[in-house]
């Protein structure tokens, strides 16, 4: 039961490690509604678990070797000051780190128990603090580099990439979970570790001290995402992730993959087989992970895109998170002990009078050999020359952006020039055929013109030839009838059949879709009324038409009054108006 | 879920193909309501009102297997958006051939290569926002150079207007003043093509920066 009551602390820590956290992996899928609220949690919480249970050990290791808390009242105090100083933080919206929490709380507790510091360690997990968001900033900018690479490559329609980005978040998100259960795991539950000892039987299954508290440090995670994570997700994260999906994959991958690389046993043993500087394993802060990776995309992108301030906030929480969770928890830890009476430390009482200066010079032991420090000096130089290589050959890379736009931009000019010349060309060409055609009708004209000058002549010439005959004619008798003869030839002749005929076909050739229409329309109409109409559409007043259809004008006006009772014509209405609209 | 992301996606094009189709229909119809090619021009006013018509089910359709499938939540409402300002490109075509129909303008004889080049110019700048679009689905980084002819075409559309404008009421004294106001009125209304295009133009910019990774 004492057990159970000491471990709160602890399970409220990852309590709010799970609240928090969790935004860091699922916020902008959450957040734009690409993943639903209940698969990012039901994922996050099973792959948290996983990943504390399969790989949570290595991290815990190096926290026990900072400071080995030996009594379950040191552990809850430790527990309960860091989670009190991140719930705090997180309140006051300042940067915070549940890996630095607990870093300061163990020194706490290491001040307050006099137990020795291992310097080495502390040098050890510091140093992550620095390079975790470096190492960040490497992957998300080599990882942003490859995506934007492979999307503009492909040309994947948005719909289909949608569906993939779908995909991408929830795999990354397993994977930043498992990573942040194997790499978190030993903040919620580390300093437990040496304070108890216990093995449960479950059926064929026993459990030990650590897979217990791992398994119940999973769901205290699991139970933080499921129960208060929405919210912060909703939100988008702590305002740092406020990202499309596509950056959120790059983040997410990154983050998890920094997570992983500082927590795999199995890569530190395959370094170490292999001579070479294993990485080490320690807890890393998932959000300055994060803001060093979006600092990396930051780079990739432009530096203008950087925004500065949060590399400030980071170098705040390194400071502000260890110092306060120390303090407080020194604090704590003397009014546990002295007014609660509970044992923090399997050492004898602590004396809080005595005086702590030549204390501090016995629990923090130099290191014998500077050679891992020169190591991670070397590393960081290294990083930063490469930063600042980049940062060159994306310069260059601009320039020679903006170059090629520029040339972009004339041949585009020219070829709007081009696409104008075209447009101009095209209207010279119809107005051109255009032409042709009213020339070839002109043509025509002139053709029947002179083929009737032609024959009015040979007409006259026929005639002059007759009237001739008849006037030389002595007998009177024949002379008339002679006479007569040519004067039917000419009524004949006036009557223009052909002329007539040539403005039919003209009138009808102009009017061919009303022609057409019209016999639709009326099909009971005769060819004289439907003349008549063609005539009427082409402006012509009933003085005019009655010479062209050989009447007089007061039959044409007969002739309209029939057409008008066989378009069933109101009185109010016009032929011509109505003969226009069809 | 690929299956539901193909058929959106054969909507979309289909939805494209209407506005390429409809803006076809109005270059033709004012040419040939120029040329008074009556039975073509009555032709080509049917066939819009259809394609405004299959325009307005498709688009209806995108927006209901969107929203329905939640696809693209970031996205979906940009998208609607500018189906929403490409379907006003087909309705003020049709808006603009039936003002042809019921008004019927007299068009003075040399004005006509005039109005036909500013039909084609403005219907250029609606046509060039189509591949832009196209783009803005699959290569959003090309958005922004297949625009630049929207913005070109629009700006010798507003030159050309203008210019037909001054000619109307300065060198044709022959019209009637109520002749010339309903000239300058089918202007602007060939005009209002391009300026729909142009706003277009300007929100597939700012999606495809919102789209640029």
């Amino acid at each position: 039961m004492e057990f159970v009551f000491f471990i709160t602390s602890g399970l409220f820590l990852g309590w709010s490690l799970g609240a928090n956290d969790a935004a860091n992996i699922f916020g902008t899928a959450v957040g734009t509604r690409m993943v639903r609220f209940r698969t990012a949690a039901l994922i996050g919480s099973v792959f948290v678990i996983l990943g504390a249970m399969m790989q949570g050990s290595g991290t815990t290791r190096t926290l026990s070797q900072l400071g080995s808390i030996d009594t379950l009242g040191g552990a809850f105090t430790a527990a309960l000051c860091s989670a009190i100083v991140v719930t705090v933080m997180t309140w006051k919206k300042l940067p915070v780190s549940t890996g630095q929490a607990i870093v300061g709380a163990i020194i706490g507790w290491s001040f307050f128990t006099s137990t020795p510091v291992d310097f080495s360690v502390l040098t050890k997990i510091v140093g992550s603090w620095v390079t975790g968001p470096i190492l960040g900033a490497f992957f998300s900018a080599l990882l942003y580099l490859l995506m934007r690479r492979i999307i503009r490559r492909t040309s994947i329609h948005v719909i289909k990439l949608d569906i993939y980005i779908r995909l991408a978040l929830i795999i990354t998100g397993a994977f930043g979970a498992y990573s942040l259960g194997a790499n978190n795991i030993a903040n919620v539950m580390g300093v437990f570790v040496n304070s108890i000892s216990l093995t449960v039987h479950f059926g064929k299954f026993t459990f030990s001290t650590i897979q217990l508290l791992f398994f119940l440090g999973g769901i205290s995670i699991a139970l933080g995402i499921a129960t208060y994570s929405k919210k912060v997700m909703e939100t988008v994260g702590n305002g740092v992730l406020s990202l499309t999906p596509e950056t959120a994959i790059v983040v997410v991958l990154s983050q998890a993959l920094v997570l992983f690389l500082f927590s795999s046993t199995s890569l530190y043993n395959f370094l170490s087989h292999l001579g070479l500087p294993p990485i080490p394993l320690v807890p890393v802060s998932s959000t300055q992970v994060v803001v060093g990776a979006l600092i990396g995309i930051g780079f990739v992108r432009g530096v203008q895109e950087i925004r500065f301030e949060m590399l400030g906030q980071i170098a705040l929480g390194w400071l502000l998170t260890p110092v306060l969770s120390g303090f407080l928890t020194f604090l704590t830890l003397f009014f546990m002990q002295n007014v609660f009476d509970v044992a923090v430390s399997g050492h004898e009482r602590i004396n809080s009078g005595t005086d702590l200066t030549p204390k501090i010079q016995n629990i923090i032991h130099l290191p014998a050999n500077t050679d891992r420090l020169l190591t991670i000096a070397a590393i960081g130089i290294f990083l930063l020359s490469a930063l600042v290589l980049l940062l060159h050959y994306r310069r260059n890379r601009l320039k020679m952006a903006a170059n090629e736009k520029k040339l972009a931009e004339q041949i585009q000019y020219t070829d709007y020039q081009k696409a104008l010349s075209e447009i101009e060309l095209n209207n010279i060409r119809m107005e051109n055929t255009s032409m042709a055609e009213h020339l070839e009708e002109k043509r025509k004209e002139l053709v029947t013109f002179a083929l009737n000058i032609g024959e009015m002549k040979q007409f006259l010439e026929v005639l002059s030839d007759s009237i001739e005959a008849a006037d030389q004619e002595q007998n009177l008798q024949r002379k008339h009838e002679l006479l007569h003869a040519e004067l039917v030839r000419i009524r004949q002749k006036m009557s223009f059949t052909h002329e007539v005929e040539h403005i039919y076909k003209q009138a009808e050739q102009i009017h061919s879709d009303f022609v057409s229409r019209l016999s639709l329309r009326f099909p009971d109409l005769t060819e004289h009324e439907r003349r008549l109409m063609v005539l009427l559409r082409n402006g012509f007043s009933s003085k005019e038409i009655s010479p062209i259809l050989n009447i007089s004008p007061k039959s044409v006006e007969i002739n309209r009054y029939r057409l008008r009772k066989k378009l069933n014509l109101r009185k109010d209405e016009n032929l011509t108006q109505f003969i226009n609209a069809i | 879920m690929f299956a539901r992301a193909n058929k959106s996606i054969e909507l979309i094009n289909k939805f494209l193909n209407c506005v390429d189709q409809s803006l076809l229909l109005f270059k033709d119809g004012v040419k040939n309501y120029l040329y008074r090619d009556q039975g073509n021009f009555a032709s080509n006013l049917r066939s819009l009102a259809n394609s405004e018509m299959e325009s307005d089910v498709l688009r209806r359709e995108i927006e209901n297997t969107l929203y329905t499938q939640s696809l693209m939540p970031q996205l979906r409402g940009d998208i609607m958006r500018l189906l929403e300002e490409m379907d006003n490109l087909i309705d003020q075509a049709k808006k603009n051939l039936f003002q042809f129909d019921v008004e019927m303008p007299n068009i003075p004889a040399e004005l006509i290569p005039d109005m036909i080049k500013l039909t084609q110019i403005s219907t250029s700048a609606a046509e060039s926002v189509i591949p832009a679009a196209k783009s803005y689905f699959s290569e959003p980084a090309n958005v922004s150079e297949k625009i630049h002819r929207v913005y070109f075409f629009e700006k010798e559309t507003d030159l050309l207007a203008d210019v037909i404008r001054r000619k109307i009421f300065r060198e044709m004294p022959e019209l009637k003043l109520s002749e010339k106001f309903h000239l300058r009125y089918f202007t602007l209304h060939i005009e209002n093509i391009s300026d729909i295009a142009e706003k277009v133009a300007d929100l597939l910019t700012i999606m495809a920066i919102k789209r640029t990774v």
